[in-house]
């Protein structure tokens, strides 16, 4: 069976279980599609969070970041899983004590201020539709490579799944629908991997093989890596540095905060039936994350091998480009990869020297899809692949779109514009703010704005810089108040988006770009993406001083603190 | 459902934060330690194929996160039976 079957009939059996869920879980009330009724046990919300959190980024742009930035791309590994530790012990059991639906809620409530909800709305819309945007291009990207369809049609097809069980279940469809799509995501990725290590190293756990010997040799496979690499002219891969320690640990720490401080992921944990309910989802949600990130950097370290041994099968041995193999011909058509004959003689030479490399457009993106066709796996994993694109896409998608409408139904309609709206009315609303969300960022994805490459670093940013430190110290402190928490707010969003538009551009326009974007303005060396450290610190430090010169917050919000360090009770919300 | 006094609800508390304070010292240690400012001096170490630097800025750090959680959130089940503060569920 040809290749382009094969996607459709696994794709398209994917689409039908998806569906099938949708129908089978509708929603019936407010709090079945805020929060799945509560209900969801621990490793299940655990394979949810996964594949909410697990995007098109994680799946398909990480193991290429990695590949072409070694060490550096260590980064993403840790600051990506870090943040759960943050999450289980700093958020996630408290906020769910407090059992409400929405993140802004409990800002609005612990800091006595509708204002404070309406800055928390606005945070986590800004966050949300950055982030949605990259979903809905890479579920565009995903259809047109492997269906050979228009990018517009892809689009709309998945548009119309995610519409199906988003507006139908909310979070109880979502929430089954994700732990579908966690089984086909982690096993398109695992499988590939498991058979290219198998034929680098004999040995089948990929997270072992990368650590191990180049088969029927003596050599370690990531010695090899290292000696083809610097032999071509880039820094040695386990040991080059993003730019300095102080700007890798400024991009770790940003990520790990931002991680933590994401609505759609905190939302999950109001879905599990108690406080160590949601502390053990956390745990059990990391580890399986932790499955496909201890395996990123094994596909990573051996697609790049695989990459260069095809390419110069031995040193100063170029391939001819008319012998070229077969995916090198079909990533050519996308663009994604090219070559130029610079010195014209019909050989590839690749090399980091700029000038005389002839593989002019390499992107990041094709590793992990190019993965298994370099490796010459058979074609239904080259179409199970397309599959787990298309899931961790989908799934972080709807994650995101239920935040989104949660807050407009749930903060804005029911909690600041109608409060007196019954519950059937605010199910309807939910509904059809959720189709609204749909429809916007389909549009957006239609439509990319030109700023869409720069957004996800900024949603990381924002939720580090503004929801996070609002949220932990709404927990930790209990003399932080309204004025303090709201100062704080605004200007860890203030200084961060400050920092990445006067090195972008405002809203990514370039030319607007005052300081230009280059490493000798850059405060400490620290890169834009990078900058939600700095923003969360001085969100903290701005918070505590505005604090101690106004007010304390009230005895009833200061009792509130006191009952959500507390277990007991969480459980009472789950009965009404 | 047992009212804890307000001393025993701050004896819960501070117990809750020495245990995530060591936690946190473990998880500060991984990453940002071994991974990120340790890195070139463990690098020097082998484990297999790995250097040891890079391993735990790659591997090693993940594990421990996802232990670290496991761990946590298994103490402070003990920690609210001991105060009885669990509830009725799982």
């Amino acid at each position: 069976m040809d290749l382009r079957t094969l996607s459709y009939l696994v794709v398209g059996a994917t689409f039908v279980l998806y569906i099938g869920i949708a129908l089978w879980s509708r929603a019936g009330s407010t709090r079945e599609f805020y929060v799945a009724g509560g209900g969801v046990g621990p490793v299940a919300n655990g394979m949810a969070t996964a594949a909410d959190w697990m995007s098109a980024a994680s799946f398909i742009s990480m193991a290429g970041m990695i590949a072409f930035m070694g060490y550096g791309g260590s980064v993403f590994l840790m600051g990506w899983t870090g943040g759960f530790v943050l999450l289980a012990m700093l958020l996630a059991p408290y906020l769910r004590k407090y059992g409400k639906f929405t993140v802004p809620e409990f800002i609005g409530d612990r800091y006595y201020s509708r204002s404070a909800r309406a800055v928390a709305v606005l945070c986590l819309i800004i966050c949300s539709v950055t982030y949605v945007i990259g979903q809905m291009k890479g579920v565009g990207v995903a259809f047109s490579r492997f269906l050979e369809v228009d990018y517009e049609t892809g689009l709309l097809v998945g548009m119309a799944i995610v519409f199906c069980y988003s507006v139908l279940g909310g979070m109880k469809g979502i929430t089954y629908t994700q732990i579908a799509q966690y089984c086909v995501l982690i096993t398109a990725f695992t499988i590939p991997a498991i058979f290219i290590s198998l034929q680098l190293t004999n040995n089948p756990i990929p997270q072992l093989g990368l650590g191990s010997k180049i088969a029927g040799t003596d050599t370690w496979l990531l010695d090899r890596l290292d000696l083809i690499v610097t032999d071509l002219g880039f820094d040695q891969y386990t040991t080059s540095a993003r730019l300095s320690t102080l700007n890798m640990f400024a991009y770790t720490l940003s990520l790990m905060i931002g991680t933590a401080g994401l609505p759609h992921v905190i939302i999950r944990f109001f879905t599990v039936p108690s406080v160590q309910g949601a502390r053990s989802s956390a745990g059990w949600a990391l580890l399986f994350i932790a499955i496909l990130y201890t395996t990123a950097p094994a596909v990573a370290g051996m697609a790049r091998l695989n990459f260069n041994q095809t390419i110069e099968p031995a040193p100063g041995q170029y391939l001819a480009y008319e012998e070229r193999p077969q995916w090198f011909r079909n990533w050519e058509k996308t663009g994604l990869l090219a070559f130029e004959d610079k010195n014209g003689d019909g050989r590839i030479q690749y090399s980091a020297d700029a000038a005389s490399n002839e593989m002019v457009t390499v992107d990041n993106d094709i590793m992990v899809l190019a993965n298994p066709e370099i490796a010459r796996l058979p074609n239904w994993m080259i179409a199970l692949v397309a599959a787990g694109g298309l899931a961790a896409a989908l799934s972080t998608a709807a994650g995101l779109l239920l935040a989104i409408a949660s807050a407009i139904s749930h903060d804005l309609l029911k909690g600041m514009i109608a409060p007196g709206i019954s519950e059937r009315a605010e199910l309807l609303a939910s509904r059809i703010t959720m189709a609204l969300a749909v429809l916007g960022a389909g549009y957006l994805g239609l439509n990319p704005p030109g700023f869409a490459a720069g957004t996800v670093a900024l949603a990381f940013g924002l939720a580090a810089s503004s929801i996070f430190p609002a949220l932990m110290m709404g927990i930790f402190s209990l003399r932080v108040n309204r004025e303090g928490a709201i100062a704080g707010m605004l200007a860890g969003l203030g200084v961060t988006l400050l920092y990445v538009f006067q090195h972008k551009g405002v809203m990514f326009i370039a030319s607007t770009s005052f300081l230009g974007d280059m490493p000798p303005n850059w405060f400490f060396g620290i890169e834009p993406n990078a900058f939600g450290a700095v923003g969360a610190l001085v969100n903290f430090a701005v918070a505590m001083v505005v604090s101690r010169c106004t007010a304390r917050p009230p005895a009833d919000v200061q009792d509130l603190v006191e009952s959500i360090r507390l277990p007991a009770g969480a459980g009472e919300a789950q009965a009404h | 459902m047992p009212r804890l006094t307000r001393q025993q609800a701050h004896q819960y508390w501070r117990r809750n934060l020495s245990l995530m304070c060591k936690l946190l010292l473990v998880w500060f240690a991984v990453s940002y330690g071994c991974g990120i400012l340790l890195v070139e001096p463990l690098n020097q170490i082998r484990l297999g194929g790995y250097k040891l630097g890079f391993w735990f800025a790659q591997q090693g750090s993940i594990y421990v996160f996802v232990a670290l959680i496991f761990y946590y959130a298994r103490r402070m089940a003990a920690l609210d039976r001991e105060f009885g503060v669990h509830g009725d569920e799982r």
